[in-house]
């Protein structure tokens, strides 16, 4: 009795804390970053398709704020072309978090002669229009994007904090040195600011945290039949918009979708994968990019990407 | 469970940087068919007889036009033992702001010189740029050496001379590695080389596997700027108030005592929150919410610091700038300090001294410092701001010097004279 009481007067020191995992050093900073632009900026909105990176930027905003609600609006724009899955997931998520969640509809630019479809009926490229003219109309100064570094070259020397001038534009040789975790968020009237909280994440880190965290997705990110038809060398769904020709047959596959945006440039891949599991050792194995696998907007040229955030893209 | 290595590259134009990265993403196995297959391609179009690995890194237009990285690229590998974030640093003179982004995140720096030139002008530069920001670790890679023979000679004296400059920069000898590798064929990078039968260190990966990362913001006293304060005031949580932040070095545990800045107001820690519980300890880099005892007023911009062990509070910054910009800077400019998370107005009262970076010489009272200049200043801000020295405190010995007109990022600062040659 005498001994114990003693040494419980005697200051240890405290253990040692181990360092963190890279998936919770790649949380904390997101987290950080999140706060940060709520701390820096009047009008930031969420990029928020219903995809697994925005869900995963959802998900990460929650985090940085709790117990307080997310202090952040979601905005979408809606190429028409979006698969019926995904808009569901989207609305269900919004409604659940009490978020505002703003539609940017590419068909009403295209009916009011802002926009003209293009011949091959990719809508990809359009949404750069109604999403500079959203954010104008509603003043975002800050705008959340799930890009990665890890998906192509034009990406890996985005910085985390991305000036866009009055026109939305990206100028790579004007960009900022971005130095420690000192994020300069300065930006003149009519400006905005890009911030990709998940700059150093890879495909396999979302995937690894996706399961750690039980984060729902949209079901079309796991292996599932489908009615598709091939096209340039990828699996395509079948849909009023995207086809088939009369040339090209459609049959059904055990597909399941590495990346979802437009639907008739976002291929399905080849997989048996219906789980979170499946799906990480699928990846991990897989010799192809969730990119190269699955985005037809991606191989135009060799700098497809960079021309088109030069544009104002995402 | 795996840990995450930050690293970045450095070296000038031609040491083959791009294709020594583009060797450890292939070697790794993290360039994926597609890749490699846009790459033969791009190899094939330009006549090139062998496929070029550098294109995998260089992604802006004008890079591959010129063969030259001009932004830092940011690459993604991982082994069954670390990931690692590399930033992939350009070498032109004119871009060693980039140098300068890169390295002041990073742990470990891999600086590359060609074997038929050995160090040269931008070698020492880089070095000094290194020690500057505090880099911890330095790998010179010794690039080419299939090309003067696998001469062991030509190494040694390449590693002698290297570690005489990085020792003049206060690196002590274990801090630095040589690594005789060819980044074309492979020597050394991943797989150890039959050709230099003499080297008996590590290869670059197995080194970059192995380097303890780095421990010491831990080993600091607490400090925690202060991002958001969160008040729900919802029906669940009425009287909620938590101070967000990350940790930016030290340890804090429930029960601490701490003193908040520029108040100066004592308190306790009671809780450190997350979404996934409470947590009995956090340390450097955690993002957290802290709770403390009393009603004090915080609020975004404040520092949260051990109370054993408190930063300095002063309005009189002195501080080496690395002038990131065109625009040069003169004693009596006005400039926004951001330090931590609060921005203030200051002058700059003086410049001391400018750093050469070649003779780890220094020129008093220059009249400007222009791009790429490194050189030591005073600075007098419009509020008391709670900093470290650089050297004991990469966070809060750190800071931006912003432009007021634009926004514009005109200088990294940082607290003190971070290097002994200073």
């Amino acid at each position: 009795m005498q001994a114990s009481s003693t040494l419980a007067a005697i200051p240890r020191p405290a253990p040692p804390v181990p360092p963190l995992s890279h998936l919770d050093a790649l949380e904390s900073e997101a987290v950080h970053i999140f706060r940060e632009v709520a701390g820096e900026f009047d009008r930031p909105v969420i990029l928020f398709s219903g995809g697994k990176d925005s869900t995963l930027l959802v998900h990460l905003a929650r985090k940085a704020f709790w117990p307080a609600p997310m202090p952040f609006p979601l905005l979408h724009v809606d190429t028409g072309h979006n698969f019926p899955e995904v808009l569901r997931f989207r609305d269900e998520l919004a409604r659940s978090l009490g978020a505002r969640l703003v539609v940017a509809h590419v068909q009403d630019w295209i009916d009011d002669g802002r926009l003209t479809e293009r011949a091959d009926g990719t809508r990809n490229p359009l949404q750069t229009v109604p999403l500079l003219d959203t954010i104008a109309a509603n003043r975002f100064d800050a705008v959340f994007g799930g890009g990665r570094r890890d998906e192509e070259r034009a990406r890996a020397k985005e910085r985390i904090f991305s000036l866009r001038n009055a026109f939305g534009q990206w100028e790579p040789k004007r960009q900022r040195p971005e130095l420690w975790n000192l994020y300069n968020g300065r930006h003149r009237p009519g400006e905005q600011v890009r911030v990709f909280p998940l700059s150093n994440w890879t495909e396999l880190d979302v995937w690894r945290y996706i399961e750690r965290e039980g984060i729902e997705l949209p079901e079309i990110y796991y292996a599932h039949e489908r009615p598709v038809f091939r096209r340039d060398g990828m699996w395509l769904t079948e849909g009023p918009w995207f086809g088939p020709r009369p040339d090209e047959h459609v049959e059904t596959r055990l597909v399941r979708y590495r990346t979802v945006g437009d639907g008739s440039c976002t291929g399905a891949v080849e997989s048996s994968a219906r789980t979170v599991g499946e799906v990480i050792a699928e990846v991990s194995a897989s010799r192809l990019t969730e990119r190269g696998a699955t985005r037809a907007d991606d191989r135009l040229s060799e700098a497809a990407m960079e021309d088109r955030k030069r544009e104002g893209y995402f | 469970m795996t840990q995450l290595l930050r690293l970045a590259t450095a070296g000038s134009v031609d040491d083959g940087k791009s294709t020594l990265v583009g060797r450890l993403l292939h070697d790794t196995k993290s360039v994926l068919a597609d890749q490699l297959a846009a790459v033969e391609r791009a190899s094939v179009d330009r006549g090139l007889s062998t496929p070029d690995l550098s294109l995998l890194v260089d992604g802006l237009r004008a890079e591959r036009e010129q063969g030259i990285t001009i932004d830092v690229a940011y690459r993604y590998f991982a082994t069954p033992r670390r990931s690692f974030v590399l930033a992939d640093t350009p070498g032109h003179v004119q871009y060693t702001r980039n140098t300068v982004t890169g390295a002041s995140t990073v742990q470990l720096a891999m600086l590359l010189v060609d074997a038929r030139k050995g160090v040269v002008e931008q070698t020492r530069r880089h070095a000094a740029v290194l020690a500057l920001l505090g880099v911890p670790e330095l790998v010179l890679v010794v690039n080419k050496i299939d090309l003067v023979g696998y001469a062991e000679a030509v190494f040694q004296e390449i590693s002698a001379e290297f570690r005489g400059h990085a020792a003049a920069l206060g690196y002590a000898a274990s801090d630095v590695v040589c690594v005789p590798v060819s980044a074309l064929a492979g020597d050394n990078v991943v797989e150890p080389s039959v050709n230099t039968p003499w080297y008996d260190g590590p290869t670059l990966l197995h080194h970059l596997e192995t380097v303890p990362v780095a421990p010491d913001p831990h080993e600091r006293p607490f400090r925690f700027p202060v991002q958001q304060v969160i008040r729900p005031r919802t029906a669940e949580h009425p009287d909620y108030r938590g101070y967000a932040g990350q940790v930016a070095a030290g340890v804090v545990r429930p029960g601490d005592e701490v003193v908040v800045l520029p108040s100066g107001r004592p308190s306790t820690v009671t809780g450190i929150h997350t979404p996934d519980g409470p947590l009995a300890a956090a340390q450097a880099g955690r993002s957290v919410t802290l709770l403390l005892a009393d009603e004090v007023d915080v609020s975004r911009g404040d520092l949260i610091a051990s109370a054993s062990a408190p930063p300095q509070l002063t309005d009189e910054l002195d501080a080496t700038l690395c002038w990131l910009h065109e625009t040069p800077l003169r004693p009596g400019a006005r400039v926004l300090v951001k330090h931590g998370t609060r921005t203030v107005p200051a002058i700059v009262t003086a410049l001391v001294s400018r750093f050469d970076e070649q003779t780890l010489s220094n020129t008093d009272a220059p009249e400007s410092f222009t791009l790429n200049d490194i050189g030591r200043a005073r600075l007098r801000t419009a509020e008391p701001l709670p900093v470290d020295e650089y050297t004991q405190d990469r966070r809060t010995g750190a800071f931006l010097v912003i432009s007021p007109a634009d926004g514009a990022t005109l200088a990294a600062g940082l607290v003190g004279a971070p290097l002994p040659v200073l």
